[in-house]
């Protein structure tokens, strides 16, 4: 179970999250959307370390991770899968696999390929590459979240926070992640957090959390939330929205 | 027949066990030729005017691979060493240089290479050297190779040279002139730490019609250590060349690169990249999500950089 207290984040003068507070329970799914800006990364990395709150706890499974470093709540089972993955010159997809499911030894192309075809790719033509400026956009997003996939296997508690992963991805791909989504949730052993403004993944997810302003705006099933968006949007452009173009 | 120490540096230069039981083979320990072995296509002489060897590879040789490492475990040596090669026309050879340094003595131990390539009409090279030096003695472990290399119509040159950790100075000179439809392809990988200093002097000039150049060097300079590429590239007819500097740079490093290119033909066609700076710490962070230290995270970064 994670469970945010009060937690908050400020830099400089800005609230960029204020006073959030929310419990999920373990094997949940839940959608975090909103608009740009609204906070959803920012929560997100404070969840993984990778930005210190300035105020309230963290607690992931029972336990106060709130002053741990990025590694230590990793080694807890604490994933996050970036929005904008970095690029590394002379690391390959192999590699990251190898790092991600916490190996000496690199995997073997069948174990790569457990990981990469759930998210489209096929491992031939992927575990030698260079994870570098000659992968596309789309391509760098999957492997990040088939990384996020390896570091979830065979444990017992784990969080996986995927931020926005259809970001760039053409729409074969993106059906095939939504399928991997759905069946990581049926296993039950993964909490799985994605940030999203995809439809057809929010339809998958046990709850929404609506974060806008650095706070929770609504929060429930899909069946309450998703009306509410549809009327926010409204007047903007609800069917490009509900398209994603 | 030859020592651990031996052993040791063997494996670091040419991830040999031991002296190879067939294959062209020469093997110089501490200023001496130790071993000469010839096969039918590839021809190793020692010099007789001076220290060093002469390599003939037979015009047409399909595929042979010849080792020829040096070891030096003396302190206060200095040897000087010249080796030409003349890889015939249309032959295809691997040529697996090194260099391994293991003082523990206090005095300066020294190693210059001069190495001559005469590379035959469409004959195919592929020469890979390895620099290490270890041992914790105060002595200086110095490498200061030059290679000229003389490209012939259609050759082609694959040359990979790595010197990683160890070597305390090193003065770095490689000269190739390349002929028509030659081409060229250089990959120069080096790690330098402590207060060690590394100098690459490089010239290359593109002479024939449809002449070729890649240059890479991958670089990464630690501790209070200094670096300079200065790697030159002379396009005198139609031709390609492309030079990318790229150094990772840390702690109180110093780097310098310095491309430099020169068109003196229309149709010469030449590129340079350089970029220097210090591990992004984004990737570290990366690294650390998926249950890495900050440490094993650079590691990692600095060891897929150099592979
Ligand atoms: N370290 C920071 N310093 C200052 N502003 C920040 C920092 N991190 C995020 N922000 C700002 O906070 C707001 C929320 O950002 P983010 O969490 O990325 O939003 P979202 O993911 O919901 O689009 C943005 O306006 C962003 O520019
Ligand atoms: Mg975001």
């Amino acid at each position: 179970m994670l469970e945010l207290r009060n937690v908050q984040f400020t830099a400089g003068s800005a609230n960029i999250v204020q006073d959030v507070s929310l419990t999920i329970p373990e094997g949940r799914f839940v959608v975090i959307t909103g608009p740009n800006g609204g906070g959803k990364t920012t929560l997100a990395k404070l969840i993984m370390g990778l930005q210190q709150p300035t105020g309230g706890a963290i607690i992931w499974n029972g336990e106060d991770v709130t002053n741990m470093s990025i590694t230590e709540r990793a080694q807890r089972g604490i994933s996050y899968g970036f929005q904008a993955p970095p690029r590394f010159k002379g690391i390959r997809v192999s590699d990251l696999l190898r790092l991600a499911a916490g190996k000496e030894k690199n995997l073997s192309i069948d174990q790569c390929c457990t990981y990469l075809t759930k998210v489209g790719l096929c491992a031939r033509d992927y575990v030698n590459r260079d994870v570098d400026n000659s992968l596309s956009g789309g391509e760098l997003k999957r492997i990040e979240i088939a990384t996020i996939l390896a570091r979830g296997n065979g444990r017992e508690h784990t969080l996986m926070i995927f931020d926005e992963p259809e970001a760039g991805i053409d729409l074969w791909s993106f059906a095939k992640l939504t399928d991997t989504f759905k069946a990581l949730h049926a296993t039950g052993t993964a909490t799985i957090i994605i940030i999203s403004h995809q439809e057809r993944i929010i339809r998958l997810a046990d709850e929404i959390v609506m974060v806008s302003g650095g706070k929770v705006s609504a929060q429930g099933s899909v069946e309450e939330i998703f009306p509410l968006i549809l009327k926010d949007t409204v007047g903007v452009c609800t069917m490009a929205e509900k398209e994603g173009l | 027949m030859i020592g651990e120490v031996e052993k040791k540096l063997l494996k670091e230069i040419a991830n040999l066990d031991d002296i190879p039981a067939e294959g062209a083979f020469s093997l110089r320990a501490d200023g001496e030729g130790v071993l000469l072995r010839s096969t039918k296509n590839v021809q190793i002489t020692r010099k007789t005017d001076k220290p060093g060897i002469n390599i003939h590879v037979a015009p047409g040789t399909v595929f042979e691979s010849v080792h020829i490492p040096v070891v030096l475990t003396e302190s206060g040596l200095t040897d000087v060493v010249y080796n030409d090669f003349y890889i015939g026309e249309d032959a295809t050879v691997e040529i697996v240089a090194g260099c391994g340094i293991h003082n523990c003595g206090c005095d300066t131990t020294q190693h210059d290479g001069i190495h001559t390539f005469y590379v035959g009409k469409n004959a195919n090279l592929t020469y890979v050297e390895n620099h290490y030096g270890d041992g914790d003695g105060e002595g200086k472990r110095i490498l200061n190779p030059q290679t000229i290399v003389y490209m012939e119509e259609g050759a082609k040159v694959t040359m990979d040279t790595s010197q990683i950790r160890g070597v305390d100075d090193t003065k770095r000179y490689t000269k190739c002139i390349v002929g028509k439809g030659g081409d060229l392809v250089i990959t120069e990988k080096l790690l330098t730490h402590g207060d060690q200093h590394a100098d690459s002097n490089m010239e290359v000039e593109l002479n024939g019609e449809g002449a070729s150049a890649s240059i890479t060097s991958r670089s990464v300079a630690q501790d209070e250590s200094y670096q300079v590429f200065y790697p030159r590239l002379s396009g005198n007819c139609a031709c390609f060349g492309h030079v990318t500097c790229d150094a990772i740079i840390m702690d109180k490093a110093k780097v310098r690169a310095i491309p430099e290119l020169t068109a003196n033909h229309v149709d010469a066609q030449l590129i340079h990249e350089a970029a220097i700076g210090k591990i992004a710490g984004e990737q570290i962070l990366k690294l650390m999500t998926l249950g890495l230290t900050a440490e094993k995270a650079e590691q990692e970064i600095l060891d897929g950089f150099l592979r």
